[in-house]
C-alpha cells in the first residue's frame, strides 16, 4: 500500500485542479493530484480514448492538450485511475487504484471535484436511450459516438446548443431542440454574456447552424413524456409557463430513438460535506456549494475548493480560479508567489459569463408537474413520485428525513441523480425553501467500493481487536 | 420561524425524540399527561435511527436480559412498520480462546433467560453454508433478528400523532429555567412544563447540565456500513465471539455490517467521522466471516453517537435535587431495550411503580461539598 505525505493533495484533474496543482508545485511544494480518469482534463477537456483521434476537433480541444502536456512536465505526482473513497480531517485521503489501496496525507487539501449533472424526472426518463446533456458531451468527445439515429435534445442551458451542434457535426439527425427558456430569458443574460464575446459568438454560430440545418427549435417548451417500453420511440412536449409548469392541453409528439436531457450543472459537494465545511445555496451558481473566499479557502483550516465545485463558473474561469487557489495554498505554507490581481480580474470576467449560463440552466420547480405519480424519481431504489409525496405529506420535509423515510438517495448513486429532484419536489409541494429542506448528510464511500478490495490481503490473527465490552 | 403558543402548559416535556423519549411520551400520554416531545433534529435521527438494527439477545448484558426480552416483544408487535424480522442469530468463534469466551458468556446469558444453544462446526455449516469453514464453535438463539432502524422516526411520528402528542422537530432546547415548573428556552420561544424527561442520547450530558446536574457521560462513535443489494449470502444475524462484528442481510438484499468500531467526532459538532483504520478492521472481520461478501460493493458508511456511563448500565430515574426532572439515557443495547425502558419510565413519571426496576441515575453523584459543610 502506498502511504505518503505531501504538502498539498489536489482531488480532481480538470482545468481547475490541474492548474492549482501546477501552480503549487511551481512554488516549490510537493503536490499529489488524484483523478478517476485516465488523464487530466476533467469532463470539459476530456482526453479522447486512444484510437479515436486527437481532441483538436473539439471546441477548445487544444486547451486540454496543453493542460495535459504542462502537467506531465511538472513535478506534480499524478495518480490517475484512482477513486477516492474517504477523506478524513487533517487531511488523510484514501483511494483505490489499479495497484491497490493508497493512503495519502497533507495539511492542505484542494477539492476540485467539478460539477455533476442536474436531472428532472418525467415519465420514461429512465428508458435506455435517454442520457444527460453532460453525459452526451462525454460520449461525443471521448468516444465520438452519436447518442442515436434521430435524437431529441431537451432541457435548459448552454449544453443544449453544444450537444445539438456536436450531433450535427458528427453527422447525426436532430428531431428537435427543446429549450425551457424563451428568447427573453436568453436576452436578459446578454449583458453578462458580453463579458465573453468569443464564447457568445460561438454560441450564436451554433444556433445559426441549427437553424440552417432546419432543426425544429421549441423555446419555452419542456418534455412531458418520453415514449417507449424497452427503448425510446418518441417524446411528448408541451409549452411551459413562467414557473415552467407544462400546459398538458397543448402537447406535441415527435418520434426519435434517443433523448439527451438535462438541466445544467451543480457543484459536486460530497467531499466538502463529508468534511463538514459550511455550505450555502445560491441558484446563480448552480445550487449548494461550499462557502469559499475568492481564493478558494473554506471555513475549515487548510481546506480549499476551486473551480466549479465552489459554484458553477464554467470551464473558462476554471483555469484562473485553479491558479489563484494554487498560489493561495503556496502562500499559506510560506512560499512567495506572483500577485494574483490580474488573475482575479480574468477569473471574474469569465465567471460572470459562466454564472449567467448557470442561472439560465437552473430549472424552476413548476417542471416537477411533468412528473406523474407513477414517475420514478429515485431510480436506484425504484421510488415513484407517489411514494415521495406521501412521505412529504406525512412530515418528511428535509432531504435527510425523506431519505430515512423512503430510502431516496440510498442506492449506489449516493443521491447524485435524485437528491436535487427530491428537494425540488419538497419545495414544490410545501413551499419550503432549499435552506429549510437542507442537504443530505454525505456518507462515505464517495463511490461504491467492492468490500473485498477494501479489505485487501490480511491475516485474521493480525487483526487489532480491542477488549470486548463488559457482559 | 413560527413562534410557539406561550399560553400552552404541558404536564410533561420530553427532551429528545428518540425511541426512549417517544416511548415514554406514549405511556405518559396514555396515563393522561399532556405531553410534548422536543427534538433538535428529526424524530429518530440520532442513535435510534442510525444504529445497525440488530435485535440480538446474545449481545445483551446479563443484567439487562429481562428488559431485552420485553424489547424484542415490542418490536415484534410493531412488525412491518419497523421492518422486524426474526431470523435467528449465530455468534461465531474462530479460535479456541474465542470458543472458551463464547461458552462462558453464553452460559451466563442462557441462565438469564435467553434461549441460547451451542452449535458444532458441522451444524453451523449446515445452517449457514456461506460462512467461513474455520468456525470452531457457535452459539445460536432463535429469538434473534433485526429491525430497520431508519424507520424509527416515521414509526414514532405516526404513533405520537395518533396519540395526540405534540412533537416539535428541528427545535433545540437552548436553556432551562424554573418557575415552579420548567421553562424550556428555544429559538421559537419558551415551552412550559410541570415535568421534564431528559432523553436525548449523545446530548444528554449538555442538557442535564442545564438543570445543574453533572453526569459522567461519555460518548462512543459507532461505525456502520451497508452494501448495495446483493444475491443471498447469509440468512441469520451473524455475530462474533468478541462482539466486534454484527452482520445481517436485509430482505432487500443489502448487507449491514457493524460491531461498535470507533469513528471520531463529538455530539456537540453534530457529526461523526469515519476512521479508515477502524473501519477496515470491521470490514476485514466481515470478509473473514462471510467470504462471499468480497464481491459486494459498500455504498454507505456512517457513524452514530452512543452515550454511556462508566459502569455501562442505564441512567433511568428521577434526578436528585431537581424535583420533577427525570432522565433516561445510556442504555447499552438501547435499540432493543429502548421501547421497554421508555414504557417503564412513563410508568414512573405517572407516579406509579414501574413493573421492572429502573436504574438510579444518581449513583455517580460525588458528595456535594456545600451540603457536607452545612451538616
Amino acid at each position: 500500500m502506498i502511504q505518503e505525505t505531501f504538502d498539498v493533495i489536489v482531488i480532481g484533474g480538470g482545468p481547475a485542479g490541474a492548474s492549482a496543482a501546477m501552480e503549487a508545485a511551481g512554488a516549490g511544494l510537493s503536490v499529489a493530484l488524484l483523478d478517476e480518469g485516465v488523464d487530466a482534463g476533467g469532463q470539459v477537456y476530456r482526453a479522447p480514448v486512444s484510437g479515436t483521434g486527437a481532441s483538436s476537433g473539439q471546441p477548445d480541444g487544444e486547451i486540454g492538450d496543453a493542460l495535459r502536456q504542462n502537467l506531465a512536465s511538472s513535478t506534480v505526482t499524478c495518480l490517475f485511475g484512482h477513486r477516492v473513497w474517504l477523506v478524513e480531517q487533517g487531511f488523510k485521503l484514501h483511494a483505490l487504484g489499479s495497484e491497490g489501496p493508497v493512503s495519502l496525507q497533507a495539511d492542505r487539501l484542494v477539492v476540485a471535484a467539478g460539477a455533476q449533472e442536474r436531472h428532472r424526472p418525467i415519465p420514461g426518463w429512465t428508458l435506455p436511450g435517454v442520457i444527460g446533456l453532460a453525459g452526451a458531451t462525454n460520449l461525443l468527445k471521448s468516444q465520438k459516438i452519436l447518442p442515436g439515429q434521430r435524437t431529441v435534445v431537451a432541457g435548459s442551458g448552454p449544453l443544449l446548443l453544444l450537444v445539438a451542434q456536436s450531433i450535427l457535426k458528427g453527422g447525426g439527425e436532430l428531431a428537435a431542440v427543446i429549450d425551457a427558456n424563451g428568447r427573453t430569458d436568453w436576452l436578459r443574460r446578454l449583458p453578462a454574456m458580453m463579458a465573453r464575446p468569443r464564447l457568445m459568438a460561438r454560441g450564436t454560430k451554433w444556433l445559426a447552424d441549427l437553424v440552417r440545418a432546419g432543426v425544429p427549435l421549441y423555446s419555452r417548451h419542456a418534455l412531458t413524456r418520453i415514449e417507449g417500453s424497452d427503448e425510446v420511440t418518441g417524446v411528448t412536449l408541451a409549452p411551459i409557463d413562467d414557473e415552467w409548469r407544462p400546459d398538458h392541453t397543448a402537447q406535441v409528439s415527435l418520434s426519435c430513438d434517443a433523448v439527451c436531457y438535462g438541466f445544467g450543472l451543480m457543484p459536486a459537494t460530497a467531499i466538502t460535506r463529508l468534511l463538514g465545511a459550511r455550505h450555502a445555496y445560491d441558484a446563480a451558481t448552480g445550487g449548494w456549494s461550499a462557502v469559499t473566499a475568492p481564493d478558494g479557502a473554506t471555513d475549515i483550516p487548510g481546506l480549499y475548493v476551486t473551480g466549479d465545485g465552489a459554484g458553477i463558473s464554467g470551464a473558462d474561469a476554471a483555469i484562473s480560479l485553479g491558479r489563484i487557489t494554487g498560489r493561495a495554498v503556496a502562500v499559506s505554507l510560506g512560499r512567495s508567489t506572483p500577485a494574483t490581481g490580474a488573475l482575479m480580474k480574468e477569473a471574474g470576467r469569465a465567471a460572470r459569463f459562466g454564472q449567467s449560463m448557470t442561472g439560465l440552466a437552473m430549472p424552476r420547480d413548476g417542471i416537477m408537474e411533468a412528473a406523474t405519480p407513477d414517475t420514478i424519481v429515485c431510480r436506484c431504489e425504484g421510488l415513484t413520485r407517489r411514494v415521495l409525496d406521501e412521505a412529504i405529506d406525512a412530515g418528511s420535509r428535509t432531504l435527510n428525513g425523506l431519505k430515512s423515510a423512503t430510502r431516496c438517495g440510498m442506492g449506489p448513486c449516493g443521491g447524485r441523480v435524485c437528491e436535487d429532484s427530491a428537494a425540488a419536489l419538497i419545495a414544490h409541494r410545501t413551499g419550503l425553501t432549499r435552506q429549510d429542506i437542507g442537504q443530505a448528510t454525505a456518507r462515505p464511500p464517495l463511490r461504491p467500493m467492492p468490500l473485498g478490495q477494501l479489505a485487501g490481503e490480511f491475516n485474521y490473527s493480525d487483526l487489532p481487536m480491542p477488549e470486548p465490552a463488559p457482559q | 420561524m413560527t413562534p410557539l403558543d406561550p399560553s400552552q402548559r404541558y404536564d410533561l416535556a420530553v427532551i429528545g425524540g428518540g425511541i426512549m423519549g417517544c416511548a415514554a411520551a406514549l405511556t405518559a400520554a396514555q396515563g393522561g399527561l399532556k405531553t410534548v416531545v422536543i427534538e433538535k433534529s428529526e424524530l429518530g435521527s440520532g442513535a435510534s435511527g442510525v444504529n445497525a438494527g440488530t435485535l440480538s439477545l446474545q449481545i445483551k448484558r446479563v443484567k439487562l436480559m429481562p428488559y431485552a426480552i420485553k424489547g424484542h416483544e415490542i418490536w415484534e408487535h410493531a412488525g412491518d412498520k419497523v421492518g422486524f424480522r426474526r431470523t435467528g442469530g449465530l455468534t461465531l468463534a474462530f479460535t479456541e480462546a474465542e470458543a472458551e469466551r463464547l461458552t462462558t458468556y453464553m452460559a451466563m446469558k442462557k441462565e438469564a433467560g435467553a434461549p441460547i444453544e451451542m452449535k458444532s462446526p458441522a451444524e453451523v455449516a449446515d445452517m449457514e453454508p456461506g460462512l467461513n469453514k474455520g468456525v470452531v464453535l457457535a452459539s445460536y438463539c432463535g429469538e434473534d433478528g433485526y429491525a430497520n432502524s431508519s424507520m424509527t422516526g416515521v414509526y414514532y411520528r405516526k404513533r405520537l400523532s395518533d396519540a395526540g402528542i405534540t412533537a416539535f422537530e428541528n427545535l433545540a432546547v437552548e436553556g432551562i429555567d424554573r418557575d415552579g415548573g420548567f421553562v424550556l428556552k428555544t429559538a421559537r420561544g419558551v415551552i412550559r412544563a410541570k415535568r421534564i424527561l431528559i432523553s436525548c442520547g449523545g446530548w444528554v450530558k449538555e442538557v442535564a447540565a442545564m438543570v445543574g446536574v453533572d453526569l459522567p457521560v461519555r460518548v462512543r462513535i459507532n461505525t456502520v456500513s451497508v452494501t448495495e443489494r446483493c444475491a443471498p449470502v447469509v440468512s441469520h444475524v451473524i455475530g462474533h465471539a468478541t462482539g466486534l462484528l454484527t452482520l445481517k442481510q436485509k430482505a432487500n438484499g443489502t448487507v449491514l455490517i457493524g460491531g461498535g468500531w470507533q469513528g471520531r467526532g463529538t455530539p456537540a459538532e453534530g457529526r461523526g467521522e469515519v476512521v479508515a483504520d477502524s473501519l477496515l478492521t470491521n470490514i476485514r472481520l466481515a470478509q473473514f466471516a462471510v467470504p462471499a461478501l468480497g464481491s459486494c460493493r459498500i455504498t454507505r458508511i456512517w457513524t452514530g453517537f452512543e452515550a454511556n456511563v462508566p459502569d455501562f448500565y442505564p441512567l433511568a430515574g428521577a434526578l436528585d435535587g431537581v424535583p420533577d426532572a427525570f432522565i433516561l439515557a445510556c442504555v447499552r443495547g438501547g435499540y432493543t431495550i429502548g421501547p421497554y425502558m421508555g414504557h417503564l419510565m412513563g410508568q414512573l413519571i405517572l407516579g406509579g411503580q414501574p413493573e421492572m426496576p429502573l436504574f438510579d441515575p444518581n449513583r455517580f453523584a460525588v458528595p456535594d461539598a456545600t451540603a457536607a459543610s452545612a451538616s
